[in-house]
């Protein structure tokens, strides 16, 4: 059956009341997600404060601030800090967004509250195990597949075919949708999920790629594309403000249209 | 989920994905849900006149109601829209929430048998109660 509580060793217990920093006079409570999987405890959560006037406005720059003035333990993922890598998606105050983009001003005032993203294995503290979901990427094959001999120059489209990639291509797959999305977390085993198949929708649609139909095929299955219910999580919770429940229901539309 | 990123079995993460393959199925069933839907809701305001009319009259009363051919027809496509409709969508929530596949073919069969039995008599009351037998 589906899960409605957490596994036993999931269960949150207590955590650890950092002390406020010395001489700060502006501060900002974080309450983090801890797991270390060495210590055989179940997961906590701990609570910190910053000092906003020495520190960047984005949740990151927290987290950064935590690791480096209070508790180098803290784990996370981070690269590009702009956006770019998808790298820091975590649920910041209930909701899987980038933590690089999140500005703290723009979550309600109170602690602010950070946890892995939901329905995943956890590495440690905040870093999920995406394993699962990058081979679902791998599964739908994105890279272009022709029969016709490769040009002596490039693959020619037109600018209108172009545009049709637009709201597909800007996908980081930072998991923030995928793992918002309540089907995914019961099915995500054999559903997709929005993030693979906003960009299997990305190759359905690609102008230059000759497996439309072969695409469609490994698509058109109960579970992998049909888990789909319009929930549109997936939607509120992209970082880029791109539409994976769109670019589903447009998958959805082709396998109808290829039978109607 | 901690601590629950062991693997299962050693297989790798594309072949776990790929599993058994694609089923190239599910477009009927998605399509057909629509078109029940759209027919339910063309069917809905007829229907709901007929129901009114029928709410205080005897048998006979309703036999009268649905000796009219087109009462009789309307309410025999309202049947066959709603229950198709219901049997997928009762698909749709077993194969959510149901991960046993013992229990999910069980669920799966149950819902097709519960699905077949509601139908048939329902019609079978329509045309019994209109054909005046």
């Amino acid at each position: 059956m589906a899960e409605f509580a957490l596994p036993k060793n999931s269960k949150i217990t207590g955590g650890k009341e950092w002390p406020k920093p010395a001489g700060a006079t502006q501060t900002r409570e974080f309450r983090v997600y801890r797991w270390n999987p060495d210590d055989g405890k179940n997961p906590s959560v701990d609570t910190y404060h910053i000092d906003t006037n020495d520190c960047g406005p984005m949740v990151l720059d927290g987290l950064i601030w935590i690791k480096n003035n209070i508790d180098p333990t803290l784990t996370f993922r981070r690269s590009c800090r702009e956006g770019v890598c998808g790298s820091c998606a975590m649920n910041i105050d209930g909701q899987n967004t980038l933590a690089c983009t999140r500005a703290m001003d723009e979550v309600d005032d109170g602690a602010i509250k950070v946890n892995p993203l939901p329905h995943q294995p956890v590495v440690k503290d905040l870093v999920p195990d995406l394993t699962n979901f990058y081979a679902q990427y791998a599964s739908i094959e994105p890279w272009l597949k022709t029969t016709t001999p490769t040009p002596q120059k490039e693959w020619k489209q037109s600018h209108s075919d172009r545009e049709k990639l637009d709201g597909l291509y800007e996908c980081i797959l930072c998991a923030c949708c995928s793992t918002s999305c309540p089907s995914y977390w019961w099915n995500s085993d054999r559903f997709l999920g929005p993030a693979a198949l906003l960009q299997a929708t990305r190759w359905v649609k690609d102008s230059r790629d000759e497996a439309t139909g072969e695409r469609l095929d490994n698509l058109e299955d109960p579970f992998r594309l049909y888990r789909c219910h319009t929930i549109m999580n997936c939607a509120k919770a992209c970082p880029k403000g791109l539409n994976p429940s769109e670019a589903i229901a447009e998958l959805k539309m082709k396998m109808v249209e290829r039978q109607v | 989920m901690s601590g629950s990123n062991s693997p299962k079995s050693v297989r790798t993460p594309l072949g776990r994905v790929r599993g058994l393959g694609s089923s190239h199925s599910g477009t009927s069933d998605f399509w057909r849900q629509r078109l029940t839907a759209v027919a339910m809701l063309l069917l809905l305001i007829p229907v709901i006149f007929i129901v009114m009319s029928l709410l205080r009259s005897n048998q006979a009363g309703a036999a009268q109601v649905l000796g009219t051919p087109l009462v009789a027809i309307i309410m025999l496509l309202f049947i066959v829209a709603s229950v198709w409709h219901m049997k997928i969508g009762m698909q749709v929530v077993i194969e959510d929430y149901v991960h046993d596949e013992k229990i999910k073919l069980i669920s799966i069969i149950g819902n097709n048998f519960f699905s077949a039995a509601v139908a048939l008599a329902s019609i079978y009351a329509i045309l019994k109660l209109s054909s005046g037998v």
